[in-house]
């Protein structure tokens, strides 16, 4: 399996007797994207946790392939070692950097792709300028990828909501990812944004060669675009497949809508 | 109307409160009791003054909230616009090289103090306005500059130009030492752990006879050399002075290219959301350590000057209130934001001064003053500057392609 960009393997996370993950497996191929759905509670949130080291995980393997690089096991690493490594993410309820306008938002996911240091910033020599015209170029092309170059300087506490969630994922992208992980990115959308988050989503993964992992609870918008769903419930994986198979599997509706 | 109404019952409410003591006095020698009617006058116009004034502008705060931030303010134009920026600073600087000129050895004593804390502040700055680590011992590193300085002088008679430096250096090295430990809190632990911090290096200098020669401090310290020569102790001041002017400049320089570079970007992330600020990819812990160092380097450097200008040093002067002096100036002028933290420092330092003529009423003053300032501007003298942050070059640049 040389196009795998993320392996998984029984990962497990307990917290004291709870197993919030229970020996999940999933991967995720070079290109593809990648739906990881369940009931509220079931554990999902925590996967994303453990595999960009928020969380330690308490058993099993996450492996990162980058493409052209060697696999490399990246359990217990710090969030920002892993994100170096080309793992970005978003989070479920924002976290922007509120008083930062929305471009420094964008230009702080350049960080660990850039180098200047303290002697640096003093002196401002001519290879820091040109490291910070870049980043700025470079924020700037992002924003304009997810269409935010009106609220360029706008702080980005005052951007709409659906903004807000744009500006992270422009965020996730200045890093450079080779795996873009979203958590619930369409949470509080109307039905156009959410539409619109759809275009965004397909067109990174062409424009940027991307593979995305994605949690969400908007089956349309997982259905439209996903090329493979897992689903998990209470911790453990119960399915997975394309988005025909996963709607007509028994377990899923069951774990959806109860027993009869 | 209402307002008025309010102020009314409010001013009538103090009348009655107040009438025991204002108005009614017993007069135990001629067994008479006087009533002195016109200070319930002034009572009760003094309260529906004070009253109105209060509801009259919170009305306003409520409503303007909104529309003061949308307009360039002044002191915008005033930092960023080259056109003013210039003049001002050139105006500032001439004001600050003639002041000693006209004014007396007095003032020119308390104008070093308030520079001392113009830099302190500017120092604390970096560590609680950008990076947002609550420090409340930030006088520990201002006593290891200013202990470095008067130790080695009296031990090796170093020179005021060696220990500079070497004060700076130590004040990183401690900034470092208390950062360590303190890497995986934040908030209120934070600033618990710094307070004890504070207060260990001021127990240590206080008892520890041998090392820091205890409370009775260390006298005679140099005076500063002006390239080998000796300077007596009145032109010493002056020359303190214009050493205080370079290093505000100093400061100002070093900080406002920190906080708009890369590494000023990672505090001001750290600051606001510290997960997110990892998992994009920022080292928490090298960026912690560098605005802890940083901050202290200055006050290690203030610390050195603080011994010259004093010639004599003790713990007394490294206590607690400093700490938080230097914080209050931090808050009042505006978390983050460098002209703010200078006006504060001037008028935290200065006001008491000026205030001498008042007497017993000066901290009463001083007190009420900071309280109004955080109601009524709780952002601070001048809110962060780092708002106004414009690429408008590049929005050019992107539209001319």
């Amino acid at each position: 399996m040389a196009d795998k960009v993320l392996d998984v393997k029984a990962l497990t996370k307990t917290f004291g007797g709870l197993k919030a993950v229970d020996s999940v497996d999933l991967d995720v191929k070079k290109g593809e994207i990648v739906a990881l759905i369940g009931p509220n509670g079931a554990g999902k949130t925590t996967f994303f946790n453990c595999i960009t080291g928020i969380y330690t995980p308490t058993g099993g393997d996450v492996m990162i392939i980058p493409p052209g690089d060697a696999p490399e096991r990246i359990n217990g690493l710090k969030p920002n070692k892993i994100t170096a490594k080309g793992m970005a993410r978003t989070f479920q309820n924002i976290r922007l950097f509120g008083n930062m306008t929305a471009l420094e938002n964008v230009m702080v996911g350049c960080h660990c792709r850039t180098k200047a240091n303290i002697i640096g910033a003093i002196f401002r020599g001519p290879s820091t300028l040109r490291e910070e015209r870049e980043t700025i170029q470079k924020s700037y092309d992002l924003l304009k990828e997810v269409g935010l170059t009106e609220f360029v300087n706008e702080q980005a506490k005052n951007l709409p909501y659906g903004a807000q969630r744009r500006l992270e994922i422009a965020r996730a992208m200045a890093t450079d990812p080779f795996l873009l992980l979203l958590d619930e990115p369409a949470a509080g959308m109307n039905p156009q944004e959410t539409r619109d988050l759809d275009e965004l989503i397909t067109k990174l993964r062409v424009d940027y060669e991307l593979s995305i992992l994605l949690i969400e609870h908007d089956m349309k918008l997982v259905m439209n675009i996903s090329d493979r769903i897992f689903v998990v419930d209470y911790g453990k994986k119960i399915a997975e497949g394309t988005p025909q198979e996963i709607k007509d599997n028994p377990a899923v509706i069951k774990a959806y809508l109860g027993e009869d | 109307m209402k307002n008025l109404k309010q102020s009314i019952l409010i001013s009538l409410w103090f009348i009655f409160l107040t009438f025991p003591l204002m108005v009614i006095r017993v007069n135990t020698v001629e067994q008479e009791v006087e009533w002195r009617w016109i200070n319930m006058a002034f009572i009760g116009v003094g309260a529906f003054i004070c009253s109105y004034i209060w509801r009259y502008l919170m009305a306003r705060k409520e409503k303007g909230g909104n529309e003061e931030e949308s307009k360039t303010s002044w002191h915008q134009t005033l930092t960023m616009d080259k056109r003013y920026a210039i003049p001002a600073a050139a105006l500032i600087l001439t004001l600050a090289i003639i002041f000693p000129n006209i004014v007396s050895e007095y003032r020119i004593n308390t104008m070093i103090s308030a520079l001392i804390y113009v830099v302190l502040g500017l120092g604390l700055n970096i560590v609680v306005g950008l990076a947002g680590l609550l420090d409340l011992g930030y006088v520990a590193f201002y006593a290891v500059g200013a202990y470095s300085y008067a130790l080695l002088n009296h031990h090796f008679g170093l020179s005021f130009w060696a220990c500079l430096p070497l004060g700076a250096l130590l004040g990183a090295f401690f900034g470092i030492l208390l950062g360590i430990p303190v890497l995986r809190l934040r908030g209120d632990y934070l600033a618990i752990v710094t307070l004890g911090f504070g207060e260990i290096i001021r127990l240590i200098l206080e008892n520890w006879n041998e090392f820091s020669f205890g409370p009775s401090g260390i006298a005679n310290i140099s005076n500063p050399t002006f390239f080998g020569q000796e300077i007596s102790r009145s032109s010493g001041i002056l020359f303190i002075y214009y050493l205080m002017i370079a290093l505000v400049i100093f400061t100002i320089f070093v900080v406002n290219r920190l906080q708009n570079s890369r590494l000023g970007r990672s505090w001001v992330a750290l600051r606001e959301d510290e997960i997110a600020c990892q998992a994009m990819g920022i080292d928490r812990m090298k960026t912690k350590l560098a605005a802890f160092a940083l901050g202290a380097t200055w006050a290690g450097m203030v610390g050195v000057i603080f011994a010259a200008k004093t010639s004599f040093i003790n713990p007394a002067s490294f206590t607690f209130l400093e700490s938080a002096i230097i914080l209050s100036i931090v808050v009042l002028g505006g978390m983050g934001s460098i002209l703010g933290v200078i006006l504060a420092a001037f008028v935290l330092i200065l006001l008491p001064e000026e205030l001498r003529a008042f007497s017993e009423y000066r901290m009463l003053i001083f007190g009420a003053s900071m309280v109004l300032m955080m109601v009524f501007r709780p952002q601070g003298i001048i809110a962060n500057v780092r708002r106004s942050y414009e690429y408008h070059g590049l929005d050019g640049a992107e539209e001319a392609k």
